[in-house]
Parts: C-alpha cells; sequence; structure tokens
C-alpha cells in the first residue's frame, strides 16, 4: 500500500478535492456504430488521409474555448487506415450504422453495480473535440446511468454518471504543425465512469479508481491489455480550480500525480498572491510586445541565430511587475516559466526546447546586453521582467499572445487546464479545459429506451459487485486478500464460489488452481477461458473423488485446456490416476528404484537422501499416491536401511 | 436541414401520455424542472422532442449538457424551477466591402453551407447572412465581398420547375448586375440534376457559375463545408472558367476541389466527401485554397461585359425509365396514357431493351412521344447500330444520345420539350451539344476506376493521400 506525502490533515487544510473519470474499453464482436471488429491493435496502414478542424460558432456567436485554442494551432491532422480495423464510418464519410446492442447491454451491467438509476430513454449526443483525435471532430456519446455510489473504506463514493461512448484514435506524433494518428481504435466500445471529487487524498484516489477497475472486471465483459482502462483525475485545492490530468499510465501512479498537482495549484495560488500584493491588475498587460529582430540580429546563441537566418522573426515582451515569478517553483524543478514555455509550445507549435528566453534564466542564453537593450525598447522597469520568443510571422503572433494571456491568468491562480503526464512524472499544459457547451444532440441516430423488461433480464445476469465477493471470499473462505484480489480481477470469482460450494473443493486448493494455475497456463499461451465452466466443475469433481493428486493437478488442468472437447476424462487418460494402493503395494514400486541407486542415497545424510529419493521415484508413482503417501513409503526404505545396516 | 424551433409551442412534439403529464403537472417545452422518478430524481431542461419518436418519454438536458429520456411510467412527479424560451435570433454583424476583393453573389436553396449551434438546446441553425458566414468561415472574408440571397429553402430532392426557373432567372440578375462570379448553395443530392439544367437555361455567362454543398453536415467540426465554400468562393471570384460548375472535393482528404461540369458531373456515392465525379471525361479545373489550376483549355473565358442568354423554361412532363430485364410493355404504354411528352430510358449495355418492349416503343412513337435512349453504365457511348436490337429500336424512333449521362438527357429533354414539340427540332436541339452534354471523344483518362485489392492499385493509394 502507497505511503502518502502529506497527512489527511494536511490535504484537509489544502481543501484537496479529487475525481475520477475511469474509462473502460468493452469486449464485444464489433466496434458501437459499425461492424468493424472489436479486435487487437496493429501498426499496420494501408492508406492515409489529411483532414482539418474547425470550431462551429455558438448561438452567441462565440466559440468554446477549447474548439477556439485547437483552431488556433492550424494543425494538419493525418490518419492512418487499415482495411480490416476501419470502415468509412471511422473516417467520417459515412453515418452510423447503428447502435451496438451487445455493448449498450453491458454498459447497463456495470451501471447496475454502480447503483446507477438507469435512464429511460437513451440520447446520443456528439461532444466536440477539435484535437483531431476523433475524425467527425466530435464523439457520440451517451449517458446510461446517474448518480451511482460505490462503497470504500466504511464510505460511499458518489458516482456522478456512467456513459458509453466511442474510443478515439491512438496518437502517433505531434510535430510542428501536423499531428499524425492510427484509427484502430476509434469506436471501440468505452464505459466512461464519473465520480464526484469525494477523494479526500491521492490515496483515496487509487483506491477509488482500483475499485472501479475490479467493478468493470467483474462481468467478465470488458478488454483487458495495456490501455484498456483509462484513468482521467480530477484535482482542485481550496481558491484553486478543476485540473484534468488525462493519460495516467496506471492506477499506482495516481498518488503520486495528485499529490503533485496539489502542490503545483499552491504554488500557482502563491504566485496570484504576490503579483496582487505588488499592485498588478489585468489592465496592466496590453498586448504589446516589440519586433526586436535587429536588436538581436548579431547575437551568438544558437537557437536564435538560426531562426534569424532562417528569416524568422523575434519578439520581446514585457511582463509588468514580474520579477521573480517565472523563476517560481512549481515543485518536481518545474517553475512557472515551464507553463508558458508549454502554452508556447502547444498553441504555437513552436516545439524546439527551450521556445522562448527570460530575462532571469538562470542557463547560458543571449548576452546581458540584449536583455538590457530589449528592456529600454519595451520600456521595462526592474520589477518587470522580458521574454524572447521567436519564429515564423503567424506562429510569433499566436505566441507572443499566449505568452501574455498566460502571464495574465496568473492573476487568478489556478487556471482550468487539461494536462497530460510525461514520462518523467510531471504533467505539460495540453489544452483549455473543455466548457460544458460542446454538447449537441446526435441526429443521426433515434433514441433508444431501455424498457423494464429489458432492466430485468440485465439486472438477473448481473454478477455481484466485487466488494460483497471480497467480503464472502476472505471471511468465509479464509483466503488471504491478494488470493481474493486475483480471483476477482481475473473474474473467476464465480466459478470459485461454485466449485467450493456445489463440489465442495478445498478452498486454498480451488483458490491456487483459478488464480497461479490458470495465468501460468495463459502465459504459457493456453487458454483457459476455452474451458467451459461444466469443464472446470468438473475437473475439481475429479479431485474430490481422488481421481488424481494434487501433485498432478496442474497437467490435469493443462490438458483439459489444450482439448477441452475431450472434456475431464481425455485429460485424465494420459495422466497417472490415483490408485487404492496398500503400503505394500506402493512399497513395490518404489523400492526397487531406490535398490537401483542405493550406493547414492547411501552416501548422503538421511535427510538430504530422502529428499533425493523423493525425486527419483517421481516419475514412477507421481499421481498413482499422494505426496504424503511417497514420503512415507520412503522413510520405509530408509528404515529398513537402518535396521539392515 | 432542420428548421428551428418555433418558441411559442409549450408542448412542442409531445403528444399521447408524454402530452398527459406535461399538462398535468403544468411543466412544458423550456421549463427548468425537477423531476422525480422511480429511478431517481433528476433536474434538467425539458426539451421539445422530435414528432417521430414515441409517446412514452419525455427529454432532459441535464446539467452535464447531456440528453436523456425519461419513461413516463416512472415520473411520479413534474415541478418548474424556472421558465426560459428559447431565441434563436441572431445577432447581425456589419461586415464592411472591400474595393479590393471581388463582388460574389451567393444564392441560397437550401443546403446548409453553414450553421450556428444552440449548445443549451442542441440546435443547429443555418447561417446565410455575410455576416454569419464570415464568422463561420473568417477566411471568406480576405477572398471576396460576399452578397447573400436565399432564394428558397428545401431538401434538394425537392426541386422542380420553379425551382429551375427560379435559379436561372436570379443568376441572370445576378450577371447583369455586374458580379464577378455566381456561387449556388445546394444540397448534394440532386446538385448535379440543377448544375446540367442551369447549363442549359444559362448560356453564355461571362462569369463562373460554382455550384456547391457539403457531404457532411457543416455544424460539424470535421465538415467539408468550409473548404468547399472557400474553393466555390475561389473559383466564383478569381476563375477564369466562364460556366456552370459543380464544386466538391476531389479526395476525401482537405487537399483540394474539383470544378466539374455541370452536364457531366454525378454524385457517385452516398456518403464520401469525394462523391462527386466528371463522368467519360476529366474535369475542368482543380481548386486550391489559393488557385484555380485548369485541366484544360477548352472552356469558355470569363468576360469583362454583363450579357448573357437566359432561357428559362421546362416543361415537367418527362420521365426517365430505368429498363430492367423482365419489364413488360404495360409501363410504357402507362407513361404514354398519363400524357408523359417525353421519355428517356437508361438501357443496357450499348443502349437496348428487350424484345417484348418494341410495341411499347412503337406505341410511343405513334403518339409522337419523343423517346432517347442513355446507358445505364453512365460511362461510355450509346451505339445502337453494332447489334440488331440497337438497330430495330431505332426503326421504332428511338435516339441515341451520344454520351449524355441518363440525368443530364433527362434534364435536357425537359427543358427542349418547353421550346417546341416538333420531331425535327427535338432532335437538332438534343444532338448539339450546349456546354459538353455530349462530347465528340473519349479519352483513355475518361473512365479510371481502379478497384480495391489489386497490389499496384492498393500500392499507389498507400503512398497518396486519399
Amino acid at each position: 500500500m502507497h505511503t502518502d506525502f502529506l497527512t489527511f490533515d494536511d490535504y484537509q487544510h489544502i481543501g484537496l478535492k479529487c475525481g475520477l473519470e475511469v474509462h473502460q474499453q468493452l469486449r464485444t464482436r464489433h466496434k458501437l456504430f459499425c461492424k468493424c471488429p472489436n479486435t487487437s491493435y496493429t501498426d499496420h496502414y494501408d492508406a492515409e488521409i489529411l483532414r482539418h478542424m474547425r470550431p462551429t460558432l455558438s448561438e452567441m456567436g462565440e466559440y468554446d474555448r477549447t474548439a477556439l485554442m485547437e483552431f488556433r494551432t492550424r494543425k494538419e491532422i493525418l490518419y492512418r487506415l487499415n482495411r480490416d480495423r476501419v470502415c468509412t464510418y471511422e473516417i467520417d464519410d459515412a453515418p452510423p450504422f447503428g447502435l451496438n446492442r451487445e455493448a449498450l447491454e453491458i454498459a447497463v451491467e456495470i451501471a447496475g453495480l454502480f447503483h446507477c438509476n438507469i435512464v429511460g430513454e437513451i440520447h446520443i449526443a456528439r461532444k466536440q473535440y477539435l484535437d483531431g483525435s476523433i475524425p467527425t471532430g466530435f464523439q457520440r456519446t451517451m449517458i446510461v446511468g446517474l448518480e451511482g455510489w460505490f462503497p470504500m473504506n466504511g464510505r460511499r463514493i458518489r458516482v456522478r454518471q456512467l456513459s458509453l461512448e466511442e474510443d478515439a484514435c491512438r496518437e502517433v506524433s505531434d510535430v510542428g504543425h501536423r499531428r499524425t494518428y492510427f484509427t484502430d481504435r476509434l469506436c471501440i466500445p468505452l464505459i466512461e465512469v464519473v465520480t464526484e471529487p469525494d477523494f479526500r487524498t491521492p490515496e483515496e484516489a487509487w483506491q477509488g479508481a482500483e475499485v472501479i477497475r475490479r467493478t468493470t472486471r467483474v462481468t467478465g465483459k470488458v478488454r483487458r491489455g495495456a490501455g484498456s482502462t483509462r484513468q482521467d483525475t480530477n484535482v482542485s485545492v481550496s481558491g484553486g480550480d478543476r485540473v484534468e490530468i488525462k493519460g495516467v499510465p496506471g492506477t499506482r501512479y495516481i498518488p503520486h500525480l495528485v499529490h503533485w498537482e496539489a502542490i503545483r495549484q499552491r504554488a500557482l495560488l502563491e504566485i496570484a498572491t504576490t503579483l496582487k500584493h505588488r499592485g498588478l491588475a489585468r489592465e496592466d498587460f496590453g498586448d504589446t510586445w516589440k519586433d526586436v529582430t535587429e536588436l538581436v540580429r548579431l547575437t551568438t546563441w544558437p537557437l536564435l541565430r538560426d531562426a534569424i537566418a532562417k528569416g524568422h522573426r523575434v519578439n520581446a515582451i514585457r511582463l509588468p511587475r514580474f520579477k521573480g515569478i517565472l523563476n517560481h517553483s512549481l515543485g518536481q524543478n518545474r517553475r512557472f516559466v515551464d507553463e508558458v514555455r508549454d502554452r508556447v509550445r502547444v498553441v504555437a507549435c513552436l516545439d524546439s526546447e527551450p521556445n522562448l528566453l527570460y530575462c532571469e534564466d538562470p542557463l547560458p542564453n543571449v548576452a546581458q546586453r540584449i536583455w538590457q537593450r530589449a528592456a529600454v525598447a519595451l520600456g521595462a522597469d526592474e520589477h518587470d521582467s522580458v521574454v524572447l520568443v521567436w519564429g515564423a510571422p503567424r506562429d510569433l503572433q499566436t505566441a507572443s499572445e499566449e505568452v501574455v494571456w498566460r502571464c495574465r491568468d496568473a492573476l487568478t491562480g489556478v487556471v482550468p487546464d487539461t494536462r497530460q503526464v510525461e514520462e518523467d512524472g510531471t504533467t505539460r499544459f495540453e489544452r483549455v479545459l473543455a466548457g460544458p457547451n460542446r454538447m449537441y444532440p446526435d441526429t443521426d441516430m433515434p433514441p433508444v429506451a431501455i424498457t423494464a423488461e429489458q432492466l430485468a433480464r440485465i439486472q438477473a445476469r448481473t454478477p455481484a459487485a466485487p466488494w460483497d465477493r471480497y467480503e464472502i471470499l476472505t471471511k468465509e473462505y479464509g483466503l488471504p486478500d491478494d488470493a481474493a484480489d486475483a480471483l476477482i480481477l481475473d473474474g473467476n470469482a464465480d466459478l470459485y464460489l461454485k466449485a467450493v460450494r456445489e463440489v465442495g473443493a478445498p478452498p486454498r486448493f480451488a483458490s491456487h488452481l483459478l488464480t497461479n494455475a490458470y495465468r501460468r497456463l495463459q502465459r504459457r499461451w493456453e487458454a483457459p477461458e476455452s474451458i467451459p465452466q461444466e469443464g472446470v466443475l468438473d475437473f475439481f469433481r475429479a479431485y474430490v473423488a481422488g481421481r488424481f493428486t494434487r501433485e498432478v493437478a496442474y497437467r490435469v488442468l493443462e490438458r483439459l485446456a489444450h482439448d477441452p472437447a475431450a472434456g475431464i476424462e481425455g485429460a485424465l487418460a494420459g495422466v497417472p490416476q490415483r490408485e487404492e494402493l496398500s503400503k505394500l503395494d506402493l512399497d513395490a514400486r518404489v523400492h526397487p528404484v531406490l535398490e537401483e541407486h542405493r550406493e547414492l542415497l547411501r552416501a548422503r545424510p538421511r535427510e538430504k537422501a530422502e529428499h533425493i529419493a523423493m525425486g527419483l521415484v517421481r516419475s514412477v508413482v507421481e499421481g498413482v499416491a499422494r505426496g504424503p503417501e511417497i514420503r512415507q513409503s520412503v522413510a520405509r526404505w530408509f528404515d529398513l536401511e537402518e535396521v539392515i545396516g | 436541414m432542420s428548421t428551428p424551433a418555433v418558441p411559442s409551442d409549450r408542448y412542442r412534439g409531445y403528444k399521447g401520455r408524454a402530452l398527459d403529464l406535461l399538462k398535468q403537472f403544468g411543466v412544458g417545452v423550456w421549463s427548468l424542472a425537477t423531476v422525480k422518478t422511480t429511478r431517481g430524481t433528476v433536474e434538467g431542461l425539458i426539451l421539445p422532442r422530435s414528432e417521430t419518436f414515441d409517446d412514452l418519454h419525455i427529454v432532459l438536458k441535464i446539467d452535464s449538457g447531456y440528453n436523456i429520456g425519461l419513461d413516463v411510467t416512472t415520473i411520479e412527479d413534474m415541478s418548474e424551477k424556472s421558465f426560459k424560451k428559447a431565441d434563436y435570433h441572431i445577432p447581425e454583424r456589419v461586415v464592411p466591402r472591400n474595393p479590393a476583393l471581388p463582388d460574389v453573389k451567393l444564392l441560397g436553396t437550401g443546403g446548409t453551407i453553414a450553421s450556428r449551434l444552440d449548445y443549451r438546446t442542441g440546435a443547429v441553425i443555418p447561417s446565410f447572412s455575410p455576416g454569419e458566414l464570415y464568422g463561420a468561415v473568417p477566411e471568406l472574408a480576405e477572398i471576396s465581398n460576399l452578397d447573400t440571397e436565399k432564394i428558397f429553402g428545401i431538401f434538394s430532392e425537392n426541386m422542380g420547375r420553379e425551382q429551375y426557373i427560379g435559379a436561372a432567372l436570379k443568376c441572370g440578375e445576378a450577371i447583369r448586375a455586374g458580379f464577378k462570379g455566381i456561387v449556388i448553395g445546394h444540397g448534394t443530392d440532386t446538385m448535379a440534376h440543377t448544375a446540367a439544367v442551369l447549363s442549359y437555361m444559362v448560356q453564355s455567362s461571362p462569369v463562373p457559375i460554382v455550384m456547391v454543398g457539403s457531404q457532411r453536415s457543416s455544424d460539424r467540426p470535421s465538415s467539408d463545408a468550409a473548404l468547399n465554400l472557400i474553393h466555390a468562393v475561389t473559383a466564383a471570384g478569381y476563375g477564369d472558367i466562364a460556366e456552370t460548375m459543380v464544386c466538391m472535393f476531389g479526395p476525401t482528404s482537405d487537399e483540394y476541389g474539383l470544378l466539374h461540369r455541370g452536364t457531366r458531373v454525378r454524385k457517385m456515392h452516398s456518403s464520401y466527401r469525394s462523391t462527386f465525379r466528371t463522368v467519360g471525361d476529366i474535369p475542368v479545373a482543380m481548386v486550391t485554397r489559393e488557385h484555380v489550376i485548369p485541366l484544360r483549355d477548352d472552356y469558355n473565358h470569363r468576360r469583362d461585359d454583363t450579357n448573357v442568354t437566359i432561357d428559362a423554361v421546362y416543361d415537367d412532363r418527362v420521365t426517365l425509365l430505368w429498363f430492367y430485364p423482365g419489364m413488360k410493355p404495360d409501363i410504357m404504354k402507362a407513361m404514354v396514357d398519363l400524357g408523359y411528352r417525353g421519355i428517356v430510358i437508361g438501357g443496357t449495355g450499348l443502349g437496348h431493351v428487350n424484345r417484348p418492349m418494341y410495341e411499347a416503343l412503337k406505341y410511343a412513337q405513334d403518339k409522337g412521344v419523343h423517346v432517347y435512349m442513355t446507358v445505364q453504365t453512365l460511362w461510355g457511348y450509346v451505339q445502337m447500330y453494332v447489334y440488331e436490337t440497337g438497330r430495330e429500336m431505332m426503326e421504332l424512333g428511338v435516339i441515341p444520345t451520344g454520351n449524355m449521362l441518363p440525368e443530364a438527357a433527362f434534364m435536357k429533354l425537359s427543358w427542349v420539350l418547353a421550346h417546341t414539340d416538333d420531331r425535327d427540332e427535338v432532335r437538332s436541339r438534343m444532338l448539339t451539344p450546349i456546354a459538353s452534354e455530349i462530347t465528340e471523344r473519349e479519352p483513355h483518362d475518361g473512365y479510371l476506376i481502379y478497384q480495391g485489392g489489386i497490389p499496384e492499385v492498393e500500392e499507389f493509394v498507400s503512398r497518396h493521400l486519399k
């Protein structure tokens, strides 16, 4: 279990609130809105197409702010198409081919597990995304359940909604003004579980993610493997605003990310307070910058020199009363200037490192006299900061605007961003957090009613929630936590309970088989899911009936997985069967083998020798008699030897 | 294309049990309501319901922006928290004329080339005034001055005689008023039909007449509407090609548009952006955001004068008959008896029908009905001398139309028959091309349909943007 960086009281003091948005891919035959197969990813592609995204005006004559930001990036989007994974729907050249009912039913099932109120009629909506991750420019999404909850540590964590939606493309690269995607993941059915910000510490957020993950898996109808579950985390502190962190690589990173985001937000609030004390107001920021290309022309600093040689221009920007602010720490070796640089990189598509210079930069950059001259040109004094950006004219314009806007927003404290997780465990600005107003109805498909009969049918086949199972497995059957977890996560808890309750399999043995043995089989490519439930139960029946011993259990299971049609009889056929041997009969098989190796065995101390002896007789009597019986037979030989001398 | 809801209708779209429930609790459309149901309590804005949906659900827009439907049998109570009527009035913005840019007339017939979204209600509202268009497609303000006129607002499959004549007359007006080019916004379903008939009705135009639409509705971020509009306005304002053309995507990528002659273009796929293709020849030009690049030099060049010949007449007693094996003559006889004056046949192969149809052809000939032959294969010429069938049919008065597309031939016959009923006159007019509806020759690149799956084709496709 993870140790928090601060105490519970500390997090309460700063007013940390955290919520989760967990995306889970479903396992269905087809994709959500077309008949392409819902299957593995591939990097192979047969064709490419090029598109651009444009925002749509709202009725107020304005654009949604995220859409506007994306439009300013002027990205070209390239989509790679694989003939067997996508059709005309995915490339937005055909309307949807209807809603996948299999996916809908799984979503309703999972919503029920979270105690959600299921809506009477599903209405499909369009949620606009202009980053290019969906070729239509919007994601088709629908609410299935509202206002649910799940138990955790004796509390109820509220689930705001559960929705069903199509997954987006996988990004290949994002360089300059071109972004490239693979389309195979597009339109795979996804459920989204959105919680209220009820998590009070980073640890709780992590636990919550684990519970949600287990709950979806209990149905056995979700996709597994890398990328099949993605969790986004929302974090805010008192006085701040909601920031969304996307692309969390695994639940175990959640505590780290939440903690450092809280620290970053606190730092931003500090900056805001400092600036206000200095008397800075939003009006103090004119959109004033100056072209200083001539002032900088003779610099020897490489990036700037090369840019000028290419014909790019350089702007100097004055940040009023900003002295020291750009160097203000945000935790994790990041400073406020990095936030500004990220904006320039994302929106103006200027991705050189660095893409911006500032006068207080501790790292070597342009000569001091250039800063002095720029300051004079801008009319900046010792309380101000000066920044240099460079690029092609349109990008430079965008970059200069972004610098001013981001620094002006420092007065607000925390800006509601969507942030992306980087490899070094920090987060970077990815885009402006979308407003609530980028949704509108999808008129390409009619609404779908969920009748009472359907609900009843789905509820009847819904398995018990993991927290129910957990109790039973650990308390009633005494399984250790990790064994119970493994059974639930692997989706075998129901099967386990049947085995122990109906067939009378010993709890520990059954647990070991259905977790360790199953996983071992999976690694060796045998697919235990191919064994039908009855086959597994037959396996346990045969064991309980004493048809084979514990020692050969794995081999029997392996044979069963390899040829499930042959059933338990077929599996047992190639494996030594348990026999009811008298001690004499057993000795008759064991002792001759030991006789053969007499010299070897007598040369060793008894304990070691017995161990070696067990190895020697294994092939002869394993499975025929139980381990303890064989050990006794071996012991009898050693006893005889001692007597004989 | 959606029409905006009428704000005064308190129960718009609701009927039966849903309507009763709304009345019972005193709430209606645009009420912000709290609804108690057996599946929980929910708060949201009650939205209008589409007339074709059932009477068992009430639609609510909830806080997150999603819409949900509540089952009426689960509703226990509804109460109104507040009420705010939807107001679809769009603020007008005046855009000053830039004398350095060409003046282009934009005629609207109904296709939605630009729209706005009311996120509050989810309605898609067509945008058409210059201010709205510049707002939706800012690039237009740098290309030309737009004068917009909505001449009608209908789905293109509902176009007919009135609309064709009206559009042609409006083109004449615009040309005489001195506009440097005309853009016509039109639904894509019958855009080619309208383009063909305007090619006959508007002759010797001194300026380009460019028809444009969108395959993906313009409310979508991915819509082809904006780029099509940019291309069309560029072609109309700056292009040298003074003909009636269709301007739509070349490939499905946002790469370039194509200008197709109105009489040789056809919609070839139900949904692809790249659906419009020139049949039996190459397109007239490519068009990008900056340039019009002619692909040939045998077009009517732009002129400085404002002279044009408008011949806007149309006889709607013409029909199109798509032959199939096993067709019985009674169908054609019925058409003749109903008073149709012209029949364009889509024949198989080089232009054939079956033997039983001969008596119907004779019947039509005797009644003075004008029968013309085109090919179902769309590409290729009608050639009725090669087989006996064809020769026999020509004896019965069927006239081959070279490589006129069936729809272009249908439009032409409708236009010609409004001038005369004299057999020879009709024939002469039909077979004398005005705007390349018949071409003298088909070079090798008039028919380039490559099959997927073939290695070299797949290889080519993989190397170019589709």
